[in-house]
C-alpha cells in the first residue's frame, strides 16, 4: 500500500478544524466587515465601501496610532531595561535557585491580569499604599497624582508584559557559551566591554524575540489604559473597542483591526529578517 | 646560562565546593620556553592554567608575572593570552574581527590592525580567510584562527589548553610541528596543557607531570622519560614494567643488585640490603633471547606476541609467575620467538629506575 507523502496525517484534522472555525472564519469576517458601510442604527449595510480605510487617515485616528506606538515602544524599552538584567542574573544563579526565581515571577503571571491591574490601582490611588508610605515618611505633604496618568498606564503595561521579555532573554542567556566571554576578557576586554561586544550580541535573538513578544500585545491591550489611565490615554485597543461596542461603527472597528494586524505582521517580518529566525522559533 | 624567569606560581591552592583541585603548586617558567603540564583529566592542569590567566583566583598562593604579583589582577590586565580547548571563537564575528579583537581593544590604528591581521593569517597559513565566519571553517582552521587571535597580541605568556584535543591524529601531528615552529619563530613563552604524552614529549622544553593537584615531577622530556621519579610518572608516560624487588647489595661495577623474579637483577640508584623497592623498567629496554648474554640475569618463557603495526609487544613469564612486557621492532634479539620458547632476559642497569621505596599496595 502506498501512502501519499504529501497528504497530511488525519490527526491534524481537529487542529485544522479549530483553526478554520476560530481563526480563519473570524478573520475573513472582520476583513469583510471592514469593506462595508455602517448602518444608520445597528449593524452594517452589505455594500462595498472604502470609507473606513479612508477614515484611518483622519488626524484623530492617526493620533491614536501614534500614541499607541509611543506607548508600545516605551513599554518595550522599559521591559527590556528591567527584563534583561533580571533574566541575566537569574540565568547566572546556581541551578537550584533559578527555577525558584522563575516560579516567583510566573506565579502572579498565571493569575488573572485584570485582578492584578486592580491591585495596581490600590497601590497607585491617592489614598493608596504608595502615597500613604511616602506621606508617612514625610517625603511628600500632599498625595501625588499617580493613578489615571500616562505613567500609570506605562507601569501597568510593563508589569503585565515583563515576563515575556524575561523568559525570552533568559532562554538565550542560558544558551550563552561562557568560554566566549572568558576569551574576550582574556583578550583584554573589561567586564563592560566583554558584555557589549560578546554577551549582548550572543543574546540578541532573545532580546529581539522578547521585544516582539512585548511590542505586539502592547499595541492591542486596552483594559490597562482603561483602568490605570482613566480612559484619558486612548490606545489602538481602546479605539477598536470603542468603535465596536460604543460607537457601533463595526466597519471602522474592523478596518482599525486590520490596520493593527498589518502593523503586527510588519513587525514580525522585520523580526524574521533581522533575527534570521524564519520559523519564528524564538517566539514560541 | 642565566635564564630569565617570566612566570612563577608560589604555593597555589584551590578548592571547588570543598574538593581540593590544586594542593600547593610551585612552578617557575623561563622566558621563551615551551613548558607542558601533562596529566590525566581532573589532575588540576586546566585549573592551573585558568589561575595563570586570571579566570580563576587561587584560595592561597601567588602568581608572579614578569616580576609583578598579579594574583588579584583581572584577566584583561595581565598581558597573557589563552588558546581555549573549545577555541572559543566569537561566532558573530568573521575571522578578521576575531583576530583583530584584542588589537581593537588596545586602540591600535585601523591600518595597523589590518596589516597585523593579514600577517597573522599568513603565519597560520590561512591567507584570504579573513571574511569567513567561524562556522564556515574546519576544526583545524578554527584552531589556527584561535592561535592567531591570541598571538597577535604578543602576549608575554601564551596559555594553550589542550588545543589539539579535538583534531584527528594526522592533523594533530601536523599542528604539533606548526605550533613548535611558531613558538620558536616568535619566541613567546608557551604553557601548554595536554593529556597526550606524545604531544608533550614532541614539543616541550620541559614537562611537568601532574596528578591529583600536584606537580609530581618537572624536567626535560628525556629526564621525565628515562628517569621517572614516581610510579605514576613511569606509568603515565610511555609503557613501563613496575617491578617489586628487594635490594641485596652491589656488584663490582657499582650497580645495585636486587632479587626479583627468581633471580638477581641490576638497577641504578641507592638502597640498603633488605630494603623493598619498586622499579620502573621501560618495555623497550628489556632484552631477551634463547642464548644468555652479558647482563642477562633472568630466565623465562615467551607467553605471547602481539603485532601492532610498527611495534611488536611480547609478554614474558618469569618462573615466579610475574610477567614482563617487552616492546620492540618485533625482533627481540633473535627475531620473533614462538610462544613457549625458553629465553634469557636482561637489560642495561641504568634503565631500571627506583620509583618508590617499599612496594605499592597490593590492593591498588
Amino acid at each position: 500500500m502506498k501512502r501519499n507523502k504529501n497528504r497530511p496525517p488525519i490527526t491534524l484534522l481537529p487542529m485544522a478544524l479549530w483553526t478554520t472555525v476560530f481563526v480563519a472564519v473570524p478573520l475573513v469576517y472582520v476583513l469583510g466587515l471592514s469593506f462595508m458601510k455602517k448602518a444608520a442604527t445597528w449593524g452594517v449595510v452589505a455594500e462595498f465601501s472604502l470609507d473606513s480605510y479612508k477614515n484611518l487617515l483622519n488626524p484623530v485616528y492617526l493620533k491614536v496610532f501614534a500614541q499607541s506606538f509611543w506607548v508600545a515602544i516605551l513599554t518595550t524599552v522599559f521591559a527590556l531595561l528591567i527584563g534583561y538584567p533580571f533574566a541575566y542574573f537569574t540565568a547566572k544563579l546556581p541551578k537550584k535557585h533559578r527555577s525558584l526565581v522563575l516560579m516567583l515571577m510566573l506565579v502572579p503571571f498565571w493569575t488573572n491580569s485584570l485582578v492584578r491591574i486592580y491591585g495596581w490601582m490600590i497601590l497607585l490611588r491617592s489614598q493608596g499604599v504608595i502615597n500613604g508610605l511616602l506621606m508617612q515618611f514625610g517625603v511628600i505633604d500632599k498625595p501625588l497624582k499617580l493613578l489615571y496618568t500616562f505613567g500609570a498606564v506605562l507601569v501597568g503595561m510593563v508589569y503585565a508584559l515583563l515576563p515575556f521579555m524575561v523568559l525570552a532573554i533568559y532562554n538565550s542567556v542560558c544558551k550563552v557559551d561562557w568560554s566566549l566571554v572568558e576569551a574576550s576578557r582574556d583578550l583584554g576586554a573589561g567586564r563592560a566591554k566583554a558584555f557589549f561586544t560578546v554577551t549582548l550580541p550572543l543574546t540578541m535573538p532573545g532580546v529581539m524575540a522578547g521585544c516582539v513578544l512585548v511590542f505586539i500585545p502592547s499595541v492591542g491591550l486596552f483594559f490597562i489604559s482603561d483602568l490605570l489611565g482613566g480612559a484619558k490615554t486612548m490606545l489602538l485597543g481602546n479605539l477598536i473597542k470603542n468603535e465596536l461596542l460604543s460607537a457601533k461603527n463595526w466597519p471602522m472597528g474592523a478596518a482599525l483591526s486590520i490596520a493593527m494586524m498589518a502593523v503586527t505582521l510588519l513587525v514580525i517580518r522585520l523580526y524574521q529578517h533581522f533575527s534570521r529566525d524564519q520559523n519564528l522559533e524564538g517566539l514560541l | 646560562m642565566e635564564q630569565e624567569v617570566i612566570l612563577s606560581l608560589e604555593n597555589i591552592h584551590k578548592s571547588f565546593d570543598g574538593q581540593k583541585a590544586l594542593c600547593g603548586i610551585d612552578l617557575t617558567i623561563y622566558k621563551g620556553e615551551f613548558l607542558t603540564l601533562l596529566g590525566p583529566s581532573g589532575c588540576g592542569k586546566t585549573t592551573t592554567l585558568r589561575i595563570i590567566a586570571g579566570l580563576e583566583s587561587p584560595d592561597e598562593g601567588r602568581v608572579i608575572l614578569g616580576g609583578t604579583d598579579v594574583t588579584d589582577w583581572e584577566p584583561n590586565k595581565r598581558g597573557v593570552n589563552t588558546v581555549f580547548q573549545s577555541y572559543a571563537l566569537f561566532p558573530h564575528m568573521n575571522v578578521e574581527n576575531n583576530i583583530a579583537y584584542g588589537l581593537k581593544l588596545r586602540k591600535v590604528p585601523k591600518e595597523e590592525i589590518k596589516k597585523q591581521v593579514e600577517e597573522m593569517l599568513e603565519l597560520v597559513q590561512l591567507p584570504g580567510f579573513g571574511e569567513r565566519m567561524p562556522s564556515q571553517l574546519s576544526g583545524g582552521q578554527r584552531q589556527r584562527v584561535a592561535i592567531a587571535r591570541a598571538i597577535v597580541n604578543k602576549p608575554s605568556v601564551l596559555l594553550l589548553d589542550e588545543p589539539l584535543g579535538a583534531l584527528d591524529l594526522q592533523l594533530r601531528r601536523q599542528m604539533q610541528v606548526e605550533l613548535k615552529r611558531l613558538q620558536q619563530k616568535l619566541g613567546i613563552t608557551f604553557v601548554y596543557i595536554t593529556h597526550d604524552q606524545e604531544e608533550a614529549l614532541n614539543m616541550s622544553d620541559r614537562i611537568g607531570i601532574m596528578n591529583q593537584g600536584k606537580i609530581l615531577q618537572l624536567g626535560t622530556p628525556e629526564e621525565i622519560y628515562e628517569h621517572p621519579k614516581s610510579r605514576f610518572a613511569a606509568q603515565f608516560i610511555g609503557q613501563s614494567n613496575i617491578l617489586k624487588a628487594t635490594v641485596t647489595g652491589r656488584d663490582a661495577a657499582g650497580n645495585l643488585t636486587l632479587s626479583f623474579g627468581g633471580g638477581t637483577i641490576l638497577a641504578s640508584g641507592q638502597g640498603e640490603p633488605g630494603e623493598k623497592v619498586t622499579l620502573s623498567l621501560r618495555t623497550e629496554r628489556v632484552r631477551y633471547g634463547r642464548e644468555p648474554r652479558q647482563g642477562f640475569t633472568l630466565s623465562g618463557q615467551v607467553k605471547n606476541n602481539h603485532y601492532s603495526g610498527g611495534m611488536m609487544r611480547t609478554v614474558l613469564t618469569l618462573p615466579t609467575g610475574e610477567e614482563l612486557l617487552v616492546s620492540g621492532m618485533g625482533d627481540g634479539i633473535e627475531g620473533r620467538l614462538p610462544a613457549g620458547t625458553q629465553v634469557h632476559i636482561g637489560w642495561d642497569p641504568a634503565c631500571a629506575v627506583i620509583v618508590e621505596r617499599g612496594w605499592p599496595d597490593e590492593a591498588e
